[in-house]
């Protein structure tokens, strides 16, 4: 018997003696689905900036057009190099070009050999979705996102979250990302970090250590 | 059973100057879930260790506290909790069927999958694959899986060298130790052992390195980079399956996690059966109480989901190994196989005051705490009284405060005594020495009001069994008791749930009264109300 039969075999077995007609019942999804103020709107936004302000990461808002592209300058700061993804859109792509920065560009079909992207200092993307409750950023591999690797490799994150993207709830933000589930999915809630020695938070192990967040109005 | 001691190298102390600050006290056993030794030998050894139990005792308060503020943050945790239990239950009842949908899945978006029965064949089918590509190095993402199967220490007798990335299992990797805590497997190490171990065993550690958190990691970081920028192959487990998409997760802080399951051409991907939720949307219901569970975060900074493989992002060839090892053994008992819904957060562990004293290595398995007690000897079926892990359903107070903050509202003091039950009935013999132990842990948990109202919970569990006269009425520390005299039934109430009821509001019982009152009951003298 191969294993996969064995362990089904097993399986079903166990299960004729335990389950004791015990039904299966309907999941019991009274926990809070829907938040009580609209995506985007002013309160989801403030706690989203709270909660991503607490993980330490910088926040901007700025309303759409030019205070965007003013914004992504200004978080990209002092990197000379900047990754982004070929469906990133145009005007964001020339804004990270501003202040001599060279901009690279990544995509599935030309991807930058890992070793190449180690030396790049930046990143720059968009996302699917935010959820305010927690502060996280969710990215789901689309062309104005990139390769997962781009925004793990280079030291800074720059990301855009489009305000009517952002969901009070986690299961607002999972009806969204569940309509593609297959999709190479990142949740985002801050830097990287480690509290492995004595408990000690330590920003930045391995992930980008800085990430900040240019919140499009 | 064999051991390989690899603990304090004969090595010189020129080989290994810095050695002062640590030592390596613990073998590494061949069979990870069963260590050789019982629990109340253990409880002894890590009860003389004062490092150990200092470290354990902040930091399980510590996350403890965290925790419970951003649970208290979260008006629907009860909800959440209701609902995960639920699906958990489903999975148990629906396993066949949906591990069929889940392997069918992840094969129709490219991923490959196995099937072990038990650790050996999981082990073996990793070391096929590593071989076929050719290399004799991997990274690899901190896995209780792996963990259980002693993976690392199977590649290595196979010649691969298998790279710990996260902190905190390359620091146990580097000791040649065993972790003592599921979330945080190092926490029994103090940062002046955690720069002697880099500089003793990391090789590229800067001569200079202090002992700052921040540099120790920046160590840790550098030392791993070129790891990760050149590994050709991968090896993970995974904290979630979605049945109904094939996508598989996993949930970490460092950044090691991404690096592994984005780099590498080929990844591996253990996985316990037990692992599946049935449907995507249910991933809204675990994404929520893990990470506020586990480390007393909102959120955990990174959550990577995959499934199969995606032309031109991450690794272009996925293995996916479905592992039984014991688990459909323990979904043969109606009661016992409740702590399959195990989602690993360590918050059991973290409350328990027997854990906390007498830290994690003294539980003898990989899995630590009040849910190794109930499921390693589970997976073993080491109900025996010559096998080391038949005394761990002992190793309890039975207060009850594990049930309480256990996300999937695992009923582990029920289990705890059904297991108990079963052990006695295998030999009917009791366990020695154990009466100093159990006191000393119990104490803390019978001065704190609050702990005790918990506890009472957990007698009343009693009231299960005891029908039948069976012996195991109640558990160790009682079980001592009961061997020379009977013991009666809880009460179907504590004095404190009793006075709440009938006392209006405004009329508080003196504190001290109660108390004393509420701690006397462990001896159940009290009459059936
Ligand atoms: S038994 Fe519950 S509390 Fe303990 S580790 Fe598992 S899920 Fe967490």
């Amino acid at each position: 018997m191969d294993a996969k039969t064995a362990i089904l075999a097993r399986a079903r077995e166990a299960i004729s003696r335990s389950q004791q007609g015990r039904p299966v019942r309907e999941v019991p999804r009274n926990y809070i689905r829907v938040g009580a103020d609209a995506p985007g709107s002013e309160p989801v936004v403030a706690d989203m900036v709270e909660k991503l302000e607490d993980y330490s990461a910088t926040v901007v808002r700025a309303p759409k057009d030019a205070a965007i592209l003013d914004a992504i300058d200004e978080l990209l700061g002092d990197a000379r190099s900047v990754v982004v993804p070929a469906g990133l859109p145009q005007e964001y792509k020339d804004a990270a070009a501003r202040s001599g920065r060279t901009v690279h560009e990544d995509s599935r079909q030309e991807p930058i050999p890992t070793l190449e992207l180690d030396r790049i200092e930046a990143v720059l993307t968009c996302s699917r979705v935010g959820i305010s409750i927690s502060g996280t950023i969710c990215l789901d591999g689309e062309p104005d996102q990139g390769r997962r690797a781009i925004s793990l490799v280079p030291d800074k994150h720059v990301v855009v979250l489009e305000r009517e993207t952002i969901m009070p709830t986690v299961p607002q933000a999972v009806d969204v990302l569940g309509q593609h589930p297959t999709r190479p999915t990142t949740w985002i809630a801050g830097g990287s970090a480690t509290s492995d020695i004595e408990l000690v938070r330590v920003n930045g192990v391995h992930g980008p250590r800085n990430l900040g967040v240019v919140i499009a109005h | 059973m064999t051991q390989t001691f690899l603990g304090m190298p004969a090595a010189s102390p020129e080989e290994q100057p810095h050695t002062g600050g640590w030592r390596t006290n613990v073998e590494v056993p061949q069979d990870t879930l069963r260590w050789g030794h019982t629990f109340p030998e253990g409880a002894h050894k890590t009860l003389a260790n004062t490092q150990m139990r200092r470290n354990l005792g902040h930091a399980t308060r510590t996350i403890r506290n965290k925790r419970q503020l951003r649970v208290d943050e979260m008006p629907d945790w009860e909800d959440l909790r209701e609902a995960a239990e639920a699906v958990k239950f489903e999975v148990a009842s629906r396993l066949p069927e949906l591990l069929e949908q889940f392997e069918a899945n992840v094969t129709a978006n490219g991923g490959i999958v196995h099937w072990a029965r038990d650790a050996a064949e999981a082990n073996r089918i990793v070391a096929d694959i590593i071989k076929s590509k050719g290399v004799d190095d991997v990274v690899k993402v901190k896995s209780m899986a792996t963990q259980e199967t002693n993976l690392n220490e199977y590649l290595a007798d196979e010649g691969i060298t298998a790279h710990e990335t996260d902190l905190a299992e390359m620091i146990v990797q580097l000791a040649d130790d065993m972790p003592s805590h599921i979330v945080v497997p190092a926490i029994h190490r103090n940062r002046s052992e955690v720069r002697g171990i880099f500089l003793d065993r990391m090789g590229d550690a800067p001569e200079d390195l202090s002992d700052k958190p921040e540099e120790l990691a920046g160590a840790a970081r550098a030392h791993l980079r070129k790891k990760f920028l050149h590994a050709k192959v991968a090896v993970s487990g995974t904290n979630m399956g979605i049945a109904e998409t094939g996508t598989v997760s996993i949930f970490e802080s460092e950044g090691n996690g991404r690096m592994c399951l984005t780099l590498p051409d080929t990844l591996i991907t253990l996985m316990g059966i037990e692992k599946l939720v049935p449907r995507y949307q249910d991933a809204e219901i675990f994404t929520q109480l893990l990470p506020r569970s586990a480390t007393g975060e909102r959120m955990n900074p990174y959550t990577s989901m995959w499934t199969g493989v995606t032309p031109g992002d991450g690794p272009q060839e996925f293995h996916l190994i479905l592992m039984d090892n014991g688990r459909t053994k323990v979904l043969t008992d109606p009661i016992g196989r409740q702590a399959l819904a195990c989602i690993r957060c360590g918050s059991c562990m973290n409350i328990c005051p027997v854990y906390q004293h007498t830290g994690g290595h003294a539980y003898g398995s990989v899995y630590p705490g009040p849910i190794g007690s109930i499921l390693t000897p589970q997976l073993t079926q080491g109900l025996d009284d010559d096998d080391p892990v038949h005394t761990l359903p002992f190793a309890s107070s039975l207060c009850g405060a594990c049930a309480e903050v256990c996300p999937v509202k695992i009923d582990i003091p029920t289990i705890l005594i059904h297991l108990r039950a079963r052990s006695v009935d295998v030999k009917r013999r009791l366990v020695p020495d154990m009466w100093d132990v159990a006191m000393n842990v119990t104490a803390p948990v019978m001065s704190n009001g609050k702990a005790w109202l918990a506890a009472t919970e957990g007698v009343k569990a009693t009231r299960l069994i005891g029908k039948d006269g069976r012996i195991g009425a109640l558990p160790f520390p009682a079980s001592l008791w009961t061997r020379s005299r009977d013991l009666p039934i809880a009460p179907k109430e504590s004095l404190r749930h009793w006075w709440k009821r009938t006392h209006p509001e405004g009329i508080t019982p003196s504190r001290t009264a109660t108390d004393a009152v509420d701690a006397a009951q462990p001896d159940v003298t009290e009459e059936n109300r």
